[in-house]
């Protein structure tokens, strides 16, 4: 096991240079930069000697592969340079972000696993009774409306009813706590509806399959109480696929989040990935996606994982 | 006329030993049905009968017939939004089972009433320990500690013939072979020591000498511990070996009940007698055609006034349209069938079809097939790619196959017969060894000579079902290789598919339906016309009549003879079912563990076989007449099959054979002609 996951670990490195190939030149096929929206952004007038200066400066005038390896070499010492923009580290402007985003992703997915599991578990318990249809109908609602619009109903909703407003600026959990619940409890609904939807369904079906196995049939056969028949039996099995969908949504998550926290205003790393795109801040934008792509894999594992800890037919001997 | 409807009826009928006091379990006219798209289905219709203490009593009929759900609804098992329980009494023990609550029920569920089920792989939880699945009835019933349970389990595991326990109880199911996780699945069955248990289909998914070490236990230890036995199963040599008392039911009812010797030796039911007729036997000399019981079962879910039988009997009258009622038969069974007193007195007796020729050809002609030292490795692996050891799935295998013969190819599962059947059909490459088809030597073949033998060498599988493209129609499946290959010109398609259908004795219509309108036996007819319609020479037969019922069983079998005879095939008849493949084959290969045990003529092989393996193989399997079942000694083979990655050294069966002595194990016992014509691989013969 041990093996297997540093093999796992070891495996990531290529898939992590993959993607930095990619999103590097990527970015630099695009035309355009940043000197010229830095510059020219507000249809000023700069001279192009001033705009080469800038280039210099920067270093995007050197050729593609030199930027390239700088670029790879300064990963690998875990320096990942320069905002293009605001010229601050990269690391500096995604940490300040990036603990707002994570709670909001933390408390979604507590929110979204807590009501799932009973949500997914009753209506297949009462298949077909108003508790299932209550719980189709939920969870249809969850797949179908965009969570920005649903976060925007939220605001509406709140700003209709109590006349309020979550505040704008950030108050991490550990100055107070509660300010920092009331901001980001809203968001975290508007994108854990969704995720809460697709586990509950996950559950709801698994559950129904697992009903039918022979064993479940041979645990009542044992006389086991009705009560431990769902929760050793059944829904200990059922749940095995539901560890997959929970971590394939965390992931997703961060996707959603780029349009949910400009609809709540939040400073989060989705607010900052919509400014460096828009800034064409090539440094920003890189470091960005190999967050995203490094978390992506390292959930992609602890998934398997997961999966050997709690199904015993599955051990990986690499 | 006697007429014996309700079980007071019955309890005048029992079987009246002197110390049984009043029976156990009582039946009373049960009727079980289910709520689907498609209507009520009407699974359980009538169903009366007695368990005494301590006896065995078998219930026998083809798939659909109610067996399964006549059980389940002893233990109140049936799925609660669709099944349904209109009318019938079961009392058990002198309660009525349908009238306690739910917790009353499951108090008697695993305490007092255990049951087996079919799927030894599926039937137990995959993510718990067997200690934890063995312990769980012990603390609930008995209210055991966890240190009790443990000490019980224990000694549950020893009783069922499991070696060192302890281990096993922190083991997952599927760390353990499948013979083991019925043993355990008995041991959990046991546990409370209940006065009942109904083991559904318990060895059906066993190997032949792993069923008799099962079945044998469970007979041993409901007459040590006077537990009463309900076997559910459809081997008719099973219950003649095992039960006291049979119920051969037929559509939702009890076609015939009775003693079993009755039963076997007098059936007084046209079902019975036909049932006793279709299958080959291992007991009689083997016959020409296999007689048959012609057509389907009927759908359980169209209601009708007549006899369920009416459509499918023989001896059919204008009062079969009325149903009968469970007559008093002469022998003492009751039968549901107007004519049971014509059928004691002989006046009809079922028609015997004409004895059509034995398939034996003449081996002068060159092999259509040959096999030389053929060998197949396989890596075996232990997770992610790294291989950690290899599985010697078939070791220097040799035999011929001549033009119009059948070979048949026996052994347990795993033995590696079908991985033969795919070295044959190149859906595998050989490690070594050769394969030569027509004279033709295929790992030297040149392409075009390789799409010929593709074309005369054709497969029928075991499962009918998923073979057959589901999205197509039975016109198309067999019609696509005539295209594919241009066996005939495009616009006569359409009545060679005709034609084909009607060789396998369908009509031509069904060339509309698709598979899963089809019937079990129907489709595996379909699968015969697809290979049929390349023209082959040769059909490899893997387990092709092995999923279906009895009576369809027999017809495909007649099927497959004619079909030889007409168009000169020659069969290589892959099975586990020794009567089955005694039947249809000239001359018959024993596998075991990869390695040729014995290659003979079929009545050398079945009436004089000198291999230790053959001989336990064959005495495993049990014939369907009581009397000699039951004078019978078992001869158990001990033991499982070996592990791959610990093969025996030597001879491979040595780790069970009865004779086994130390020479044995030293060096690989070569395939030696014995007699004439007859090769074994044993040093002792
Ligand atoms: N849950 C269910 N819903 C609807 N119909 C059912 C259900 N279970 C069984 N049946 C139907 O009841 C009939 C009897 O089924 P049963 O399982 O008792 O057959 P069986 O004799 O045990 O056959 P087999 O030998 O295949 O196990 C069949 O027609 C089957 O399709
Ligand atoms: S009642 Fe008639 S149709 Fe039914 S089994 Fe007897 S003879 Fe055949
Ligand atoms: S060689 Fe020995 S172990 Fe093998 S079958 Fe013969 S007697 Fe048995
Ligand atoms: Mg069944």
């Amino acid at each position: 096991m041990l093996r297997y996951t540093i093999n796992r670990v070891l495996l990531m490195i290529p898939t992590l240079i993959g993607v930095a190939v990619l999103v590097f030149f990527l970015l630099r096929v695009v035309p355009g930069d940043i000197v010229e929206i830095k510059l020219r952004g507000d249809g000023g007038s700069v001279t192009q000697e001033t705009i080469d200066m800038e280039r210099k400066r920067l270093g995007l005038d050197r050729p593609l592969a030199t930027q390239f390896g700088d670029w790879m070499v300064g990963m690998a010492t875990l320096d990942f340079g320069n905002s293009m923009w605001t010229e601050r580290p990269v690391v500096t402007e995604i940490a300040g972000r990036l603990e707002l985003s994570f709670q909001v992703a933390i408390m979604a997915t507590l929110v979204a696993v807590l009501l799932a599991i009973p949500m997914g578990t009753m209506a297949a318990l009462f298949r077909d009774s108003w508790i299932d249809y209550t719980v189709r109908i939920l969870t249809i609602g969850g797949l179908s409306i965009p969570s920005f619009w649903f976060g925007m109903l939220i605001m509406l909703t709140l700003l209709s009813l109590f006349n309020w407003l979550p505040p704008i600026t950030f108050t991490p959990i550990y100055v107070d706590p509660v300010a920092n619940l009331t901001q980001l409890i809203w968001p975290a609904l508007a994108v854990g509806y969704r995720y809460c939807a697709v586990v509950a369904r996950m559950i709801r079906s698994s559950l129904l399959e697992v009903m039918n196995e022979d064993y479940v049939r041979t645990a009542r056969a044992k006389g086991v109480y009705e009560r431990l028949v769902i929760s050793r039996h059944a829904l200990r099995n059922a749940l095995l696929p539901a560890i997959t969908v929970i971590g394939l949504e965390f992931t997703f998550l961060i996707g959603g989040l780029v349009v949910t926290e400009q609809v709540f205003n939040l400073n989060g790393i989705g607010q900052l990935f919509v400014q460096s795109v828009s800034r064409n801040d090539f440094t920003l934008i890189q470091g960005m996606v190999m967050l995203i792509a490094a978390f992506y894999v390292f959930v992609n594992l602890a998934i398997d994982l997961l999966y050997a800890v709690f199904d015993p037919r599955i051990r990986y001997n690499a | 006329m006697n007429v014996a409807e309700t079980s007071d009826d019955l309890r005048e009928l029992r079987d009246t030993r002197p110390e049984v006091g009043a029976p156990l379990l009582e039946v009373d006219d049960l009727h079980t049905q289910f709520s689907t798209s498609r209507g009520i289905v009407r699974a359980v219709e009538g169903v009366s009968f007695t368990v005494n203490r301590g006896e065995v009593v078998a219930i026998v009929g083809e798939s659909g017939s109610g067996k399964s759900v006549t059980a389940l609804s002893i233990m109140r098992l049936l799925p609660r939004l669709t099944g349904k329980i209109p009318k019938g009494r079961i009392m058990f023990d002198g309660r009525s089972l349908l009238d306690l609550d739910d917790e009353q029920m499951r108090q008697i569920r695993g305490r007092d009433i255990s049951m087996i089920f079919q799927e030894p792989m599926t039937s137990l939880n995959p993510i718990l320990t067997i200690g934890l699945q063995i312990k769980e009835p012990l603390q609930i019933h008995l209210g055991m500690t966890d240190r009790e349970a443990q000490d019980r389990s224990i000694e549950l595991l020893q009783l069922v013939g499991i070696t060192d326990p302890e281990r096993r109880l922190d083991q997952y199911p599927h760390q353990v072979s499948g013979g083991m996780r019925q043993r355990v699945m008995i041991a959990i069955g046991l546990a409370c020591n209940p006065k009942l248990i109904i083991a559904d289909e318990p060895t059906t998914a066993l190997d032949v000498t792993i069923q008799a070490q099962i079945l044998e236990l469970m007979k041993n230890l409901s007459r040590k511990l006077d537990i009463a036995l309900i076997i559910i199963t459809h081997n008719l040599g099973v219950v003649a070996r095992y039960a006291d008392r049979v119920l051969v039911m037929y559509a939702a009812r009890v076609a015939e009940q009775g003693p079993a010797e009755a039963v076997f030796h007098n059936p007084r039911h046209p079902y019975s007698m036909g049932l006793l007729r279709s299958v080959p036997r291992l007991d009689r000399p083997r016959g020409g055609k296999l007689e048959t019981i012609e057509g389907l079962p009927p759908n359980l879910a169209d209601a009708s006034a007549a006899c369920r039988f009416a459509p499918r009997c023989p001896f059919r009258i204008a009062v079969c349209d009325q149903e009968p009622p469970l007559f008093v038969t002469d022998t003492g069974s009751l039968s549901r069938c107007h004519r049971h007193e014509e059928i004691a007195s002989g006046k009809i007796t079922w028609s015997a079809a004409g004895g059509a020729g034995l398939n034996f050809a003449a081996n002068t002609e060159a092999p259509v097939l040959s096999v030389r030292n053929l060998t197949k490795n396989f890596a075996a692996s232990g997770g992610l790619r790294r291989a950690v050891g290899m599985v010697r799935a078939v070791q220097d295998v040799s035999f011929s196959i001549y033009p119009g013969e059948t070979l048949g190819l026996v052994g347990e599962s795993g033995c590696g017969k079908t991985t033969v059947g795919r070295l044959i059909l190149r859906l595998e490459e050989p490690t070594s060894g050769e394969i030569h088809f027509e004279g033709v030597n295929l790992s030297t073949a040149s392409p075009a000579e390789l799409k010929a033998m593709r074309r005369k060498v054709q497969v029928i599988f075991q499962d009918p079902y998923s073979s057959l493209n589901p999205r197509m129609t039975v016109g198309q499946i067999i019609g696509e290789p005539l295209h594919v290959y241009k066996i005939v010109d495009g616009g006569q398609v359409e009545a060679r598919v005709a034609e084909l259908l009607e060789n396998v004795g369908l009509r031509p219509e069904m060339a509309e339906r698709y598979p899963h309108q089809l019937s079990g036996g129907q489709r595996q007819r379909v699968g015969i016309a697809r290979a049929l319609a390349m023209e082959p020479s040769f059909i490899v037969c893997d387990e092709a009549v092995s999923a279906l019922d009895v009576s369809i069983q027999g017809q495909i079998i007649n099927l497959l003879e004619e079909l030889q005879r007409k168009f000169k095939l020659a069969f290589l008849f892959i099975a586990h079912d020794l009567a089955v493949v005694r039947h249809i084959s000239a001359r018959v290969v024993v596998m075991y563990f990869g390695r040729i045990m014995e290659v003979a003529d079929r009545d050398t092989i079945y009436g004089g076989s000198l291999h230790p393996y053959t001989k336990v193989l064959l005495d495993a399997a049990p014939v369907p007449d009581p009397t000699i079942e039951k004078q019978r000694e078992p001869r158990l083979i001990k033991g499982e099959l070996p592990s791959h990655l610990a093969p025996p050294t030597g001879c491979v069966f040595s780790t069970r054979c009865p004779q086994v002595s130390q020479e044995c194990r030293e060096v690989v016992p070569p395939l030696e002609e014995k007699r004439p014509g007859h090769f074994a691989a044993c040093i002792k013969v």
